[in-house]
């Protein structure tokens, strides 16, 4: 049994929250309201993704018990942390928080710091916990140096590890990656995903970088303006061309695959996915290896016949299930179906209206590049 | 010659004075600078200005006051008398409940200043990392304000040891139980001895200045280790 899994012995089943409260606008405030009715699921990493200001940030703290909402109800796999007349106050709930900057306690070494969270943690971890974290998060040779003498990569994954210290049975991620640069993110990122691979730990990752979303998200819910305003399976929500989760450019799928040819001629790797394949560069993959793709809606194109005389290998026969549009924006996204797989197309206008694109449609996707994310 | 035997006696009243002051006020104040650091009340304006009223007001107007109401017709001379320990004027206790007052600013304004600078954010953390509102105290607040603690005790003290005014006020002049040195020097003056005085006045003097230095050495010790970490993030 993996250290840490002890916790599970009564599933976390769902998470039911619901908060509503609002700060009246003042001079020089906009003021902010938070409605929120979530069930999230009581497994997996659940993405809270939004803009800033969209109130993802302020949920995560309610669910934590670090904000009060005068109007709230929690509960967590079937124990109530908030209702009329219960109020658990933060330091009785068995959650993990990672803050978005670093949030060590200065005054102690990293150590110190997983201390701190080791022997305050309710029921008594196993004793294997503490060795087992370390390792995961490479933090070993950073034990002894205090919170000033560590990058912000190191703060993060000691915070981190702090966390899973305190055997919680929630975790909440504040935007953990956001304080990092491109290269301590890509340095972090390895982590989480460890971590969602060895601990059986419901994970609720608030986020503005549809990146880290599709990466790390088996589900995601959707934040505007202190609402939520979508909820569902990471495919779903990122297939969903009227989701508002990003600017039309950094719009993307993750699909399930797995490889199923290697074709060492000309090093390419046949993935296959629900209802067609890939052929994607080969690095070291091998037949049976299951991965997930991810392809962004701006390097597909459509085309309404199969073309053979194109530099680009993967086409794939779709459907047309959707199309989203802007008024005042030369840019489509279509979405497109085959099989039970679902992507995205960027296209302008003026190509939809050429091609005559509709619901219904057949036609044939041309997917430039994907890349494979774990 | 050195200190007579009547110096000493009031060099032991003052220091058992400002002892008594110091551990009192950290007791007392430590509540009172956390409630000032974090509250939002409409009460902490008036609050903090009662408490800084010392710094600003003539001590023989505080003291005034101080003597009005631990008199016998005053609310906290009623209160002692009523718990049966008579009334504080002209006793140790009624100048220790005098310099409460006058050094409360001196020992609230620094821990406050250290609560504030902590933030809400290590205090966050610790919650959810288990730790109750006691644990969090002790195990936050205190170590890492520290500096604002230990500034607190040395100004409480050395103000303390410095008072004038009020004591004159409220303790009088009886050896042993209410003259301290700067009452005692007082008098060596009124009394034209001046190379006795010189030798109190002296001791207070290099008293005060040793203190002092050690406050600044630590702060400056401090304001380094700060730079320094400034620098690494």
């Amino acid at each position: 049994m993996k250290p840490g899994a002890n916790q599970e012995a009564v599933p976390a089943d769902e998470i039911i929250a619901r908060f509503q409260f609002s700060y009246p606008a003042g001079a020089g405030d906009p003021g902010f309201s938070l409605c929120v009715d979530a069930r999230l699921p009581g497994s997996g990493i659940t993405g809270i993704f939004g803009q800033s200001g969209s109130g993802k940030t302020t949920l995560l703290r309610c669910i934590a018990g670090l904000q009060k909402s005068d109007d709230g109800q929690l509960t967590v796999g079937g124990e109530t942390w908030q209702g009329p007349a219960v109020f658990m106050p933060p330091h009785r709930r068995p959650v993990g928080y990672v803050f978005q900057e670093s949030s060590l306690l200065n005054h102690l070494t990293a150590d110190g710091n997983l201390q701190y969270a080791f022997r305050r943690a309710r029921p008594a971890p196993p004793p294997g916990l503490y060795k087992h974290v370390e390792a995961l998060m490479a933090i070993g040779p950073l034990l002894g140096r205090y919170p000033h003498q560590l990058s912000g990569g190191e703060r993060q994954r000691v915070a981190i590890a702090r966390a899973l210290l305190s055997c919680p049975r929630l975790l909440l991620m504040d935007e953990p990656l956001a304080s990092l640069d491109t290269g301590r993110k890509l340095e972090i990122l390895p982590y989480l995903e460890r971590l969602r691979e060895e601990f059986a730990l419901p994970i609720l990752y608030v986020s503005h970088s549809l990146d880290e979303i599709a990466r790390l998200a088996d589900h995601v819910i959707v934040m505007e303006r202190g609402r939520q305003v979508g909820a569902g399976s990471q495919a779903e929500i990122l297939a969903d061309p009227y989701m508002p989760v990003a600017p039309d450019d950094e719009r993307c799928v993750v699909l399930e695959g797995s490889v199923t040819e290697c074709d060492s001629q000309w090093d390419l790797a046949r993935i296959s996915i629900p209802g067609g394949h890939l052929w994607l560069a080969n690095h070291g993959l091998t037949v049976g290896r299951s991965l997930r793709v991810r392809i962004f809606a701006r390097d597909v194109s459509i085309a309404l016949h199969s073309h053979d005389d194109t530099s680009i290998l993967n086409r794939l026969q779709a459907t047309v299930s959707a199309i989203a549009t802007e008024e005042g924006s030369a840019l489509a996204l279509v979405q497109l179906r085959m099989g039970s797989s679902v992507i995205l197309a960027r296209v302008t206008r003026r190509s939809l209206a050429d091609l005559g694109l509709a619901a219904g449609s057949r036609v044939w996707a041309q997917v430039k590049s994907a890349a494979i994310v774990n | 010659m050195g200190f007579s035997e009547a110096d000493w006696i009031a060099i032991g009243l003052t220091l058992r004075l400002a002892v008594t002051v110091t551990i009192l006020l950290l007791l007392l104040g430590t509540p009172i600078a956390w409630w000032l650091a974090r509250t939002s009340s409409r009460w902490k304006g008036p609050v903090s200005a009662l408490v800084a009223l010392p710094l600003v007001l003539p001590p023989s107007v505080l003291g005034f006051y101080l003597l009005l109401s631990m008199g016998p017709g005053g609310p906290i001379g009623q209160l002692t008398t009523s718990l049966g320990w008579g009334t504080l004027p002209f006793t140790f206790w009624g100048l220790v409940v005098a310099s409460l007052f006058y050094s409360l600013p001196f020992v609230v304004q620094p821990i406050q200043n250290a609560i504030e600078a902590i933030g809400e954010r290590p205090l966050e953390v610790a919650a959810t990392l288990r730790a109750g509102p006691w644990d969090r105290f002790f195990t936050v607040v205190l170590p890492q304000a520290r500096p604002g603690f230990i500034s607190a005790a040395i100004l409480g003290f050395a103000h303390t040891v410095g008072e004038f005014g009020v004591i004159l006020m409220i303790g009088g002049n009886i050896p042993g139980e209410t003259r301290v040195v700067s009452v005692q020097v007082y008098d060596y003056v009124e009394m034209m001895q001046y190379d006795k005085a010189h030798w109190l006045s002296g001791g207070m003097l290099l008293f005060s200045f040793v203190v002092l230095l050690a406050l600044y050495g630590f702060r400056h010790q401090r304001s380094h280790a700060a730079l320094r970490m400034g620098a690494v993030q």
